[in-house]
């Protein structure tokens, strides 16, 4: 599928199921593929369907080249094994192309001097694979190819060589090499070995077979984007892809191998344009490989562990790390890859471990990976060992060997190769070490560079004073409500036309603050070398620790001066005189100059400004920096030189951010230091300047560690030149040329504008006026005659006077504001109109009461509001039959049945009071994967807001602070959420499921996955809404208006046909009848206010909601100040059934009765011509306005239901099995969220239930997901990721069976992410957990035998004992419940909010009581003998300062007792 | 932004005035302010709000948050700055405005608790003129253009200062003795005094502008060519008067040539004509200036003062359905001058004066339903005694005949524009012209640009 309207290909993100069988002894057989093919069919779930349910995403199998099977397949003779390639090709069914393009690669063979030995034809059983998919199923042929080439490596070059050259004209080889075949297509998993006969000849042997199973974001046909390619197969996706991508392109030009020799220049470019991301990484691996590098030792480059601060690295290996930083920066995000050669199979995690993988080891000599446990049945008897993949992790299969080679000797071996360490030490320079030298002083006066630079009163008080003072970037709320850049009359700096990306559904995004052990924001800069040698001289690399400079550390820079290093400074600004037409030839300039420079040897480049002065005007930073970066890209000489910018006009997060982005290694903000100095010299700043100075360029560090994790990406070299921006209001030729791979939707400004821009804040600085005073701009509170904002005190008091008394008329004026102020100066929706149409008559029109139905109100937690103010958005909305929203913080259970009941329960990433009674209780549950203020980040409620009453709903302890993660560490993949939205049907299979999703470039796309995830609805929410407090950069920069996302998303998903299965709303900053129409024809079927009614209850836009200080009492816990709420349900009532009218007029004068015949009719849309201002300049809302190319007739709205996905749940024969005897089950990884449903059953019916099961073998995900009080699940096997998932009461235990030949404590018995959001309830585990062991619990008990990393982090309640190792930064984030570790490694823990203590008589109780309930439900004999042997010394508890504290004071005071409510309830 | 939550714990105070009984033995100013110390609590109540509805409710749209926080931090110095930049006088402003901005403040939604944004204006520009601050900001270069400014009220002021500052030269017309207009001779002296107001228009000469007094300006034609532009600003004085048997009585006058007369009397001791000493006088007119005639009736002894309204008694507290917050209540206000004495009352229509040898002596009423069409209720009539009949209700608008020959190059300010207004409106319509003038006079220079970019406060140059 081409780019057509919003809809890019470019945006489509896959992930999946992969998993690998092999036999250690090398032996091939048949055997090897009939279980992977089986695993890959227990597989299935994690892959999906389009809206042909039988058209699968892609499946595929790479294996051994089979030689025996194929010299029987051909009628020619085959050279013996080793000296021949098979190239597998899918051919278009066109035969005259398809001749064509087998000459062309026949003619390439012999070209290269090889031999054409003959083809094959593959068979292929055409009706097995989709209906869609049969349309677009290519010829499969494979090429054989013979060699003189003694050295099968040399060979297996020539074939790669080969095949590039044949894939530029046109050939797609899924596998050509000498070693190994891949079969792969766009099939389901059970259909991939039906597809291919040949899967089931018994003759093709392997000893080997990687298999994969793909869900793809979309359904648009593509063979050749299943996995496996030629050595990988992937689950995940790669965050840094933009930025590998140029780099690589970057690097080609110095690419140099012996062992290609002039064929290197053959294979270039080295990414095949238009391939996913696998694909791209695969190039790169592939290139890598070949080139002498062995797979370990190219896969450690590409995908390094975090090594920095950890003693179990060894001195080797960090030198490895660090000699490879200087070659390339990390393909970052979050990936399993499961990779082969032919000779080793091996699986490795990211440095975040944010996919699944488990193995085991048969004691017959068999070692089976995969995403999930239990894929292939192993009776426990024969089961060596199990284990999990680790962070950072390689798990090696050496066949050569025969066995599995451990991660530490992998690495070993490779990191002794040479001695980088040493190579590092003596060849790399730090920064720090450069002798010191004087900074250079001002000059300019202060105030004419201020003003040059188009410094506000706002950049010092919002910017300024809080970066150097609190070392913190300012905070805001209730959103943005300020125009685009590019409709702004004030001439924004070009930094604001760059929203920054952020991560949702398909990757997650990290928390730089408590997962700081992945995060680096180490910047290198100096020449690169060749990418395929290694030598002393490419660790030749200034190492600068923090990439935002001082005056002193840049002049550092300028003046270095060595055989090494040598810097040039190009000085950008150009003459006033040349007018805005200067700015043209002063970039072509500047890059000739860059190209001299390189010339001439220099390796830093300084961009600068610092000649900005009288006659000399400045032009954008970001524009000089992009703008060499992608010209010295293009010249192939990027990688000479790092930039480094010298720069007044940066003084935010935002703007060192899109530098560095942009290709910036490092950045002097000289102007916003000598501010900071300003500042403090004027006692503004109780500071020496130079903390004053030190805190700020923290702060900004500390906000870019956060804007490059809200994209999942942990490093800041990966994040360097990455562009993980859109653009929006950039002219297509501008972005293009200087912004090179940037999306830009919308058109809008050029070069020019951006010089008048320049010149006339230049005017402002020279000549000078006796005023000197600073603009006020009222970018982040309104002030008058400045920035628009669509919130002012007009349209608020009027709105607020239209519900009291004032009427329809005064919604009129409301209205009518509203509108014509945004039509001149606001939004997207402002700049169109509608169409000319014949009118009907009004009372033909569909009701009022009808539309408000489709209304809902944002989801504000409370906890963020007031009781009084939340009670009352729920009450209106129950009453007009609208939607309100609980938002992140559960609902009082006495509000489940009256009145004040949300419909919409909020699932966010903290699940606080996410239990079973609240999911059964939801019309609709909405898991909130993004939200407008703060995409990308999680948040925080201050202890002093968690009084009581917000503690016992969210269940967690009163005045302790809580922490929701930035990601639901439940979805880090597309597959999750369709996990997630499986689990949540299991509580409450009636209630439709919502996905709340931020807009952003992409979002259609990821629409049409999350449609595929079998969500029922799908809300795309603007930038510019969102009431939560975030820090101003996010507010600001992250996210798109809804205009674009929800026109990406209707269009994605009709042209996928999957509109017709969802319902889409949209929210953001809605305020009027016009509003809601043009949102239902852009596409949405419902709509969404958060601002607008919250006025109407008396909000006044405080935009102090984290101030706990709401002088209206809408949004503060204080009680004194929520007696002052004055809003009633009514005022809420009369605001919609307003904005109802005022869409039934609109709809009767364009002659429609029918709401729903509204949505999607885009075409009832045009742009308004009588608006000049945008259209000059380049506003082209083109692409906005797009009809979807599809058959007449195919669905804008939805038109039917998805299909439950429950039907076959276990959980119906546990229901059944209620109370009449039954209690054994088999169980396998199929059977995904046992214990849900039948959860679901007895809390609906209020039955009070004392049930024990027992199930045997792997449980799937989410095993006793939502358990309620009275059920107890025994599993004798072992479980995967997510069990015990919002444990709601109930009992789980998983043990080995007992004729395990393994032990268990040594064991991996149960996977990712246990307990996430249990809020009570007890949970045994006889064996090894892995990462992320307890987080976010709130109250559940649990005892296990190990962890891997991150365990109970921002746990907030329950107890947790680890009674063997634990992984790294334990306890991160946990500001509640305690946790007690057996011979705990205190270097282990992160100590941020925890204490480590003996422990107490109290203590002592409950550890013993849980263990002798786990030896009694597991049998565990590492409880056992710590029970015999009573030693507590052996114990350290672990508990957070803050809940110590509060448990501390005593119960007359305020204090709680250990527990809280819910868990009280459990225990009675 | 203030102290966070200090708007709960800190209650609105007042400013200080001297006690009614004493002030009225003489003619100095009774309102000051609070002590640094108290008035800094005072500004530390502001919360800073996202949507500043004081800032909006201002005609001037001073940056009331930005300087109550100023002050709250000491920082008196950048607190003037912030002020003048949107205020050329706030020492009228911080005593004459009626405060509207105090109406629309956040904490006024549970009225009564409004932040003393009144006060801490005058503070401001009290402190700034006693540490000499103010100083004259003489344009750096003269643009060899000259404007013409007919009127010296805040309006013309305010005006003839923002282009004098951008270099224009400048030349105002006054038909009376001496610059300030209503504020120098509308105002009662204890409300402001005039050195005050000299004080401001002396800064305004030593940065160039020229005075012409008593200068009756008839036709624009002379000016027109004298001058590049000619500004309008000559208030909206045509008073409203009362078309009722007995007006043409001695001892009947409009409120503003009472005042006037008090005004020059006491500032350039001229001899008057109207004195309320021992008189009963009766003011007609519930307003401000009602209530200045009825405050300087009692310095002058007079017999008794009483104050009547043609419309009703409004409510006490602010009525949510028609005047909601943020807007300006109508409500009942006891004015000063009442505090000092005299009776008022509402609703009554004034049928006819009856006096004895051409003077008034008598003032004949009656009741009305105290809304328009105000009719009479039957068996109402009262007569009171009247040796001093003072008209206050208001004005029609400007004087015609000038105003009528506006055309190219010429504009029209203030009052004549907008009909009668607050100072605070007189002050803004000043400088927005000056703004208008300068684009008009030069469309091209990149300074002009930038004064018409909205968006921006760029104080005129």
């Amino acid at each position: 599928m081409k780019k057509q309207g919003l809809y890019d290909p470019s945006f489509e993100h896959d992930a999946c199921g992969v998993a690998f069988v092999a036999r250690l002894d090398g032996h091939r057989s048949h055997e090897t593929v009939d279980r992977a093919l089986r695993a890959l069919e227990n597989l299935e779930h994690r892959g999906a369907a389009g809206a042909d349910a039988d058209t699968g995403d892609g499946a595929g199998i790479l294996v051994q080249l089979p030689d025996a099977f194929l010299r029987a397949s051909v009628p020619f003779e085959l050279p013996p094994a080793g000296r021949y390639g098979v190239g597998f090709c899918f051919l278009p069914s066109e035969p005259g192309r398809r001749e064509e393009l087998e000459r062309a690669l026949e003619d390439t063979v012999r070209a290269e001097g090889q031999t054409v030995l003959g083809w094959r034809d593959v068979p292929v059983r055409r009706n097995e694979a989709g209906a869609q998919a049969r349309v677009f199923a290519p010829v499969m042929r494979q090429v054989f190819v013979g060699t003189d080439l003694e050295d099968q490596l040399a060979f297996e070059r020539k074939l790669y060589v080969i095949r590039r050259l044949a894939e530029r004209a046109g050939v797609v080889l899924p596998s050509f090499s000498s070693r190994t075949i891949v079969y792969k297509g766009m099939l389901s998993a059970p259909q991939l070995g039906r597809y291919f006969p040949d899967l089931d000849d018994e003759r093709l042997e392997s000893a080997l077979a990687l298999v994969h199973s793909r869900f793809s974001t979309n359904t648009f046909p593509s063979w050749e984007l299943a996995h496996p390619y030629r050595f990988i197969a992937h689950n995940g996706e790669i965050n840094t892809l933009r930025g590998n991508v140029n780099w690589i392109r970057a690097r080609e030009s110095q690419l140099a191998s012996g062992l290609f020799g002039d064929d290197l220049r053959k294979v270039l470019p080295v990414i095949q344009a238009g391939g996913s991301d696998t694909a791209m990484f695969d190039n790169v691996l592939e290139l890598l490989v070949l080139s002498g590098r062995t797979l370990p030792h190219a896969l450690m480059m590409m995908v390094p562990e975090a090594y920095s601060g950890r003693p179990d690295v060894t001195d080797e290996l960090r030198g490895f790390y660090r000699f490879h930083e200087c070659l390339t920066e990390a393909w970052d995000g979050p990936a399993a890859i499961a990779f082969t050669d032919g000779s080793v199979i091996g699986a490795m995690l990211d440095r975040n471990g944010l996919r699944p993988g488990r193995w085991l080891e048969t004691t017959d000599g068999w070692v089976v990976c995969a995403s999930e446990t239990g894929v292939l049945d192993v009776p426990a008897s024969q089961v060596l060992r199990k284990g999990r993949l680790q962070p950072g992790k390689l798990f090696l299969v050496d066949l050569d060997q025969g066995r599995i080679v451990p991660d530490g000797e992998a690495k070993q071996a490779v990191a002794a190769q040479q001695p980088y360490g040493e190579w590092f030490e003596r060849e790399h320079v730090r920064l720090a070490d450069l002798p010191p030298v004087e900074p250079r002083e001002l000059q300019q006066p202060l105030r004419s560079l201020q003003l040059a630079f188009g410094y506000t009163q706002e950049d010092m008080k919002v910017m300024l004073l809080p970066l150097a003072a609190n070392a913190e970037e300012a905070v805001g709320s209730m959103g943005n409500d300020t125009p685009l850049a590019v409709l702004s009359e004030r001439r924004p700096l070009l930094y604001s036309y760059f929203k920054q990306l952020f991560a949702q559904v398909t990757n997650p995004p990290i928390d730089p603050i408590r997962e700081a052990v992945v995060m680096s924001k180490q910047s290198l800069v100096g020449s690169e070398r060749n990418l395929l040698a290694e030598t002393p001289e490419h660790a030749r690399q200034l190492v600068i620790d923090n990439p935002i400079l001082r005056d002193d550390e840049l002049e550092k820079l300028r003046r270095v001066d060595s055989d090494v290093f040598r810097s040039h400074t190009i000085d950008f600004t150009w003459p006033v005189a040349e007018g805005a037409d200067g700015l043209a030839p002063a970039l072509e300039r500047i890059c000739a100059e860059a190209d001299r420079a390189l010339a001439d040897g220099a390796n830093i480049l300084i961009l600068s400004d610092r000649a900005t002065g009288p006659d000399r005007v400045p032009m954008p930073s970001l524009l000089a920096t992009a703008a060499i970066h992608h010209h010295l890209v293009r010249a192939g000489t990027r990688l000479q030189a790092g930039l480094v910018v010298e720069s007044g006009e940066p003084r935010s997060v935002q703007s060192v951010a899109v530098l560095i982005g942009y290709g910036a290694a490092a950045v002097n903000p000289y102007l916003m230091l000598a501010t900071i100095d300003a500042l403090v010299a004027g006692g503004l700043l109780e500071l020496e300047a130079a903390e004053a100075q030190q805190r700020a360029l923290g702060a900004i560090g500390k906000g870019l560690l956060k804007t490059i994790s809200k994209m999942g990406i942990s490093t800041l070299s990966s994040y360097c030149g990455a562009q993980v921006f859109e653009a929006v209001g950039l002219s297509a030729d501008l972005v293009e040329q200087h912004f090179t791979g940037t999306p830009s939707r919308i058109g809008g400004i050029g070069l020019r504008d951006l010089a008048e821009g320049a010149l006339f804040r230049h005017g402002r600085a020279y000549p000078a006026t006796h005023d000197d005073l600073l603009p006020v701009v009222g970018l982040y509170a309104w002030r008058r005659g400045g920035e628009h904002h669509q919130w002012n005190p007009e349209t608020i008091a009027l709105l607020q006077h239209a519900v009291r008394g004032g009427g329809r008329p005064t919604y009129e004026q409301f209205a009518e504001l509203v509108n014509a102020d945004s039509a001149r100066r606001s939004t997207l929706r402002g700049l169109l109109r509608f169409r000319e149409r014949t009118p009907i008559p009004l009372e033909d029109v569909e009701p009022a009461s009808e539309i408000v139905k489709r209304f809902s109100t944002g989801a504000m937690s409370l906890g963020s509001l007031s009781r009084e103010a939340h009670e009352t958005l729920a009450q209106a909305m129950n009453r007009i039959g609208g939607r309100s929203n609980t938002g992140e913080g559960g609902e009082d259970p006495e509000r489940f049945a009256d009145d004040r009941r949300s419909k919409i329960k909020q699932v966010a990433s903290g699940r606080f009071g996410v239990n079973i009674g609240y999911l059964v209780n939801a019309d609709e549950l909405q898991i909130k994967m993004a939200q407008g203020a703060k995409p990308g980040e999680g948040g925080q409620l201050p202890g002093h807001k968690v009084d009581p009453y917000i503690a016992s709903i969210r269940f967690t302890t009163p005045g302790v602070g809580l922490i929701s993660p930035p990601p639901h560490h439940d979805i880090y993949s597309i597959e999750d959420l369709k996990q997630l939205i499986y689990d949540l049907r299991c509580a409450n299979p009636t209630a439709r499921v919502s996905v709340k999703l931020v807009a952003e470039v992409g979002v259609g796309t990821i629409a049409a996955g999350v449609a595929k995830c079998n969500a029922d609805h799908i809300l795309i929410s603007g930038h510019d809404g969102g009431t939560g407090a975030s820090p101003v950069s996010s507010i600001l920069h992250a996210g798109v208006p809804w205009e674009i996302g929800l026109a990406e998303t209707q269009q994605t998903l009709v042209l996928n046909d999957l509109r017709s299965r969802v319902w889409v709303q949209t929210d953001g900053q809605l305020k009027t009848g016009r509003d809601v129409v043009i949102a239902a024809m852009l596409g949405a079927d419902e709509m969404g206010f958060a601002t607008a009614p919250l006025i109407a209850t008396g909000c006044v836009m405080m935009r102090a909601c984290h101030l706990n200080t709401c002088p209206v009492g809408v949004a503060t816990q204080d009680p004194e100040l929520r007696k002052r709420f004055q809003g009633k349900p009514e005022h809420v009532i009369e605001y919609f059934f307003h904005v109802a009218e005022d869409v039934r007029e609109i709809m009767a004068s364009l002659g429609v009765a029918r709401f729903e015949d509204l949505v999607g009719r885009v075409d009832l849309l045009e742009p308004d011509s009588a608006l000049r201002h945008w259209q000059e300049r380049g506003v082209d809302l083109t692409h906005l306005l797009r009809a979807p190319d599809v058959p007449a007739g195919t669905p804008l709205r939805r038109t039917e239901a998805q299909a439950s996905p429950l039907a076959d749940a276990l959980d119906w024969q546990l229901i059944d099995a209620l109370g009449n005897g039954k209690r054994r089950f088999d169980v396998r990884n199929v059977n995904r969220a046992i214990g849900g449903l039948l959860s679901q059953h007895v809390t609906k019916r209020g039955l009070k239930v004392d049930e024990h099961f027992e199930l045997h073998g792997s449980a799937g995900q989410s095993f006793g997901a939502w358990l309620a009080p009275g059920l107890q699940l025994t599993l004798v096997g072992d479980a995967n990721d997510y069990a015990g998932k919002g444990l709601s009461g109930g009992t789980i235990a998983v043990r080995p069976p007992d004729d395990a030949a393994y032990r268990a404590e040594e064991n991996v018995i149960v996977g990712n992410t246990v307990l996430y959001g249990a809020t009570s309830g007890r949970a045994f585990f006889r064996g090894l957990a892995g990462e992320r062991f307890a987080v976010r619990n709130s109250g559940a008990s649990a005892v296990v035998e190990g962890v891997g990393d991150h365990g109970c982090e921002y746990m907030t309640g329950g107890r947790v004992i680890v009674l063997g190792p634990t992984g790294r930064n334990f306890a991160a984030g946990m500001s509640g419940g305690i946790a007690y570790v057996v011979d705990l490694d205190p270097a282990r823990v992160n100590t941020a909010l925890v204490g480590l203590e003996p422990l107490e008589q109290a203590d002592e109780e409950t550890v013993l009581a849980l263990l002798r309930e786990h030896v009694e439900r597991t049998g565990s004999t590492v409880a056992a003998r710590l029970l015999e042997d009573w030693t507590p010394d052996r114990f350290t508890k672990v508990i957070p300062h803050d809940y110590k504290a509060v448990l501390d004071l005593p119960l007359s005071t305020g204090g709680i007792g250990l527990v809280t409510r819910e868990s009280e309830e459990a225990v009675a | 932004m203030g102290r966070i939550g200090a708007f709960k714990k800190v209650d609105r105070v007042e400013a200080p005035e001297r006690d009614p009984r004493e002030r009225v033995g003489d003619f100095r100013e009774f309102v000051g302010t609070l002590p640094l110390t108290d008035l800094r609590e005072q500004a530390a109540r502001c919360m800073e709000c996202g949507v500043p509805f004081c800032h909006n409710g201002c005609p001037l749209g001073n940056l009331i948050p930005d300087w109550n926080d100023l002050v709250y931090r000491d920082r008196w110095r950048e607190a003037i700055d912030q002020l003048h930049r949107t205020n050329n006088f706030p020492e009228f402003t911080g005593r004459l405005c009626p405060a509207p901005c105090e109406a629309a403040c956040v904490l006024e939604i549970n009225e009564g608790n409004a932040v003393s944004i009144k006060q801490v204006e005058l503070s401001i520009i009290n402190r700034a003129w006693e540490e000499g601050w103010v100083v004259p900001q003489p344009a750096a270069a003269q643009t060899g253009r000259s404007v013409g400014v007919v009127g010296a009220g805040p309006a013309g002021l305010a005006c003839a200062q923002q282009l004098a500052r951008a270099g224009e030269r400048v030349v105002v017309y006054e038909r009376d003795e001496a610059a300030g207009g209503l504020v120098r001779f509308g105002v009662p002296e204890f409300k402001i005094e005039k050195r005050i107001v000299e004080r401001r228009v002396q800064q305004l000469v030593a940065e160039g502008v020229e005075f012409r007094f008593g200068v009756d300006v008839q036709s624009l034609g002379e000016l027109q060519a004298e001058h590049d532009a000619v500004v309008l600003a000559t208030g909206a004085r045509v008073p409203r008067d009362l078309p009722v048997p007995g007006r043409e009585l001695a001892g009947v006058h409009f409120a503003m040539e009472y005042l006037y007369d008090r005004a020059r009397a006491l500032e350039f001791g001229a001899e008057g004509g109207i004195s309320a000493a021992g008189k009963h006088v009766v003011v007609i007119g519930g307003g401000d200036t009602g209530a200045d005639c009825v405050g300087h009736a009692h310095r002058e002894g007079a017999a008794s003062v009483t104050q009547i309204e043609l419309l009703g008694e409004p409510p006490a507290r602010r009525p949510d359905d028609l005047t909601p917050w943020p807007r300006w209540p109508i409500k009942l206000r006891t004015s000063y001058a009442l505090k000092e004495g005299g009776e008022r009352d509402f609703a009554l229509s004034t049928t006819h004066l009856s006096g004895e040898d051409g003077r008034v002596t008598q003032i004949h009423w009656q009741r009305n339903t105290g809304a328009p069409p105000f009719d009479l209720v039957p068996g109402t009539e009262e007569s009171h005694p009247a040796d001093l009949v003072l008209l206050a209700m208001g004005f029609l608008g400007p004087e015609q005949a000038l105003v009528d020959q506006a055309g190219d190059g010429v504009f029209v300010t203030g009052d004549a524009r907008r009909g009668q207004s607050l100072i605070v409106w007189a002050i803004d319509e000043g400088r927005r012209t000056a703004a208008e003038v300068r684009a008009y006079l030069d469309e091209s220079t990149f300074v002009s640009v930038a004064d018409r970019v909205p968006g921006e406060y760029t104080p005129a140059p």
